[in-house]
């Protein structure tokens, strides 16, 4: 899981109502190159939550993001190559996504987060 | 241009795991169909509900490239063996797709509302008995309850929630899921329709159907609304005048 899915995932269970962030318990982070492209981040920036994507990059061993943003930083280039690895090259490949509120456990294995519920929690 | 799709040789495999079947082809065919206006459209983020083996959003991958152009994937499956499997396939093909073990969208509505610029579901259709929806293993990945609408109906609210403007949706039907009744409510939604692909063997009529919002609709709607509530009515001469097609349904 890439933390831009952490950025848009929110823990489902009934009766949450503020389950956005996750808190992340990293087992293993893996990094994959992907290919830049300034458009993508551009555009998805607005959507970002940026106080959660820092809070996860770190938990990931990652600190370069800057904690404040402003839309000026889009024009540099520099900013631009972080946000990048931050929200596309880091994956979690073990460990847990945590409900900020309830301290349910959502297990990430191989890369992929388990959301399903229990009976008693839909 | 090539347009490569999953070669089924490196489509991986699990007991317990759907495999590229007609539907499967039917609504790839139906993404090759459409794939100059995919590539015109720019999406952004691009996701499956209901992955299965992963045939169907690796093709998807490879036919519209990946960052390089600033498209990102994303596909659920409610079964885990599903998002693994689908992982497999991807990587046998150097592609990527976020996974998300989960029920059809769960867990993504609020951060991800009016975020996905296509959408695509093969979903769950045979007319079973209700009880037998949403059993766990493969079971899952056919059994669709009373006129096999029981899983569509629950992906049309979700799929219209986290559809961007621009957002389009393909899905796969069969005749027994009255298509032409989901066109109507889709309509009620604000949502166009046509159809893509339409297959038909000895058992079954597949029609891949592709819905995108229209602000013609809306506003023609709302206004009728207002003046009287045969909407319904109103709305399905407008699509069976509009698509032939569906007086074969
Ligand atoms: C007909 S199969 C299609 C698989 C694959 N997309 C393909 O076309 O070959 C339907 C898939 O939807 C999944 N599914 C069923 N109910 C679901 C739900 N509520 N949420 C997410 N996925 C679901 C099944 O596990 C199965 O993999």
């Amino acid at each position: 899981m890439r933390l831009l899915t952490h950025n848009m995932l929110s823990s489902n269970i009934k009766g949450v109502t503020s389950g956005f962030p996750l808190r992340l318990e990293v087992e293993k982070v893996v990094e994959k190159q992907v290919d830049f492209n300034a458009d993508f981040l551009n555009n998805m920036f607005v959507k970002i939550e940026w106080k959660a994507l820092v809070d996860a990059s770190r938990a990931m061993g990652y600190a370069d993001l800057p904690d404040q943003t402003e839309p000026s930083m889009l024009d540099s280039d520099e900013f631009l190559k972080k946000f990048h690895h931050a929200l596309l090259e880091l994956h979690l490949e073990e460990g847990a996504l945590i409900c900020p509120e309830t301290g349910r456990r959502f297990p990430v294995n191989k890369g992929i987060p388990n959301m399903l519920l229990h009976e008693d929690e839909v | 241009m090539s347009s490569r799709i999953a070669q089924i040789r490196l489509v991986s495999s699990h007991p317990e795991v759907y495999e590229p079947c007609d539907d499967s082809f039917a609504l790839v065919d139906a993404l090759l169909a459409d794939r100059t206006n995919l590539l015109e459209h720019h999406p952004k983020l691009c996701m499956e509900v209901g992955c299965g083996s992963g045939y169907v959003i690796t093709s998807l991958a490879l036919m519209l490239g990946q960052n390089a152009l600033g498209v990102q994937y994303l596909a659920t499956d409610i079964n885990p063996h599903s998002v693994r499997v689908t992982s497999e396939t991807l990587e046998a093909h150097g592609v990527h797709a976020d996974l998300i073990c989960t029920d059809i969208a769960s867990g993504l509505e609020k951060r991800m509302a009016r975020l996905v610029d296509v959408m695509v579901v093969n979903p769950p259709y045979v007319p079973t008995p209700e009880d037998e929806v949403g059993r766990q293993g493969i079971a899952s990945s056919w059994a669709g309850g009373e006129n096999g609408r029981t899983v569509i109906d629950k992906i049309l609210p979700i799929a219209d929630n986290l559809l961007s403007d621009k957002g389009w949706l393909y899905m796969v039907t069969l005749t027994a899921n009255n298509p032409s009744q989901i066109c109507l409510q889709m309509r009620e939604r604000g949502y166009a329709a046509r159809i893509v692909v339409q297959r038909s063997t000895e058992e079954e009529s597949l029609h891949v159907i592709k819905f995108w919002r229209d602000a013609d609709i809306q506003v023609e709607e709302k206004e009728t609304v207002l003046m009287n509530k045969t909407v319904p009515a109103r709305a399905m001469e407008y699509l069976l005048s509009q698509y032939p097609q569906a007086s074969l349904w």
